[in-house]
């Protein structure tokens, strides 16, 4: 049971070091943000928990930390990722598709087609 | 209190991860850069403090680490309102 935990939490490490090798190496920050949230929260996670099962004695008090991370930051992430998104910070260069841009320009006509299907 | 060698690599590679996320956030060239750094290390730390709890074998690290997430989720919240000028 030991051996299998610090494997566990040595696999949680190595996601950590990946997520932050990504935040540092990334063009764009909402490339940063994919990197850093879904990397960070796989590896706090397994660390949380391999410590967990290396002594059953925490088992129960690792699990609600290692449950909370895994509500809570995506929900913060995805707060600052909506922030920079609504305050202009540009894509990077390489970026194929802009889907909030296009929304933004077919709002006033989607506003004109229902106001004429309001008026009919 | 020994250190064997498993718990040795593991601090290493999670020292060399916030040192990263150190250097993203000095070198960050908009202030959303400098929020996600901070994220990723609040949520790093988070993990390290439970590690160093089994280290330390010390059970009241385990509160630390859920009120410093806590915490963290809050002040992340608000910094990104902060970002959005809406407070």
């Amino acid at each position: 049971m030991q051996v299998f935990g610090t494997i566990i939490t040595g696999i949680g490490a190595i996601f950590l070091f990946l997520g932050s090798l990504g935040i540092l190496r990334l063009p764009d920050v909402y490339n940063r943000l994919q990197a850093g949230t879904k990397c960070t929260t796989l590896g706090a996670f397994l660390t949380i928990v391999g410590v967990g099962i290396t002594q059953p004695d925490w088992l129960p008090k690792t699990l609600v930390i290692a449950l909370f991370i895994l509500i809570t930051n995506p929900i913060s992430n995805h707060a600052i990722g909506r922030a920079s998104c609504k305050s202009g910070v540009p894509l990077c260069d390489r970026s194929v598709v802009d889907k909030t841009k296009e929304f933004e320009e077919c709002k006033p006509l989607q506003d004109e087609l229902e106001q004429n299907e309001e008026t009919q | 209190m020994e250190f064997n060698m498993s718990e040795n690599v593991f601090l290493t590679i999670i020292g060399l991860a916030i040192f990263l996320c150190l250097l993203r956030m000095l070198k960050g060239p908009t202030a959303s850069d400098r929020a996600v750094a901070v994220d990723t290390i609040a949520t790093i730390t988070t993990a390290l403090l439970v590690l160093l709890g089994f280290i330390f074998g010390r059970y009241v690290y385990l509160d630390v680490a859920l009120v410093y997430a806590v915490l963290t989720f809050i002040g992340l919240v608000a910094i990104a309102r902060f970002l959005e000028k809406g407070i």
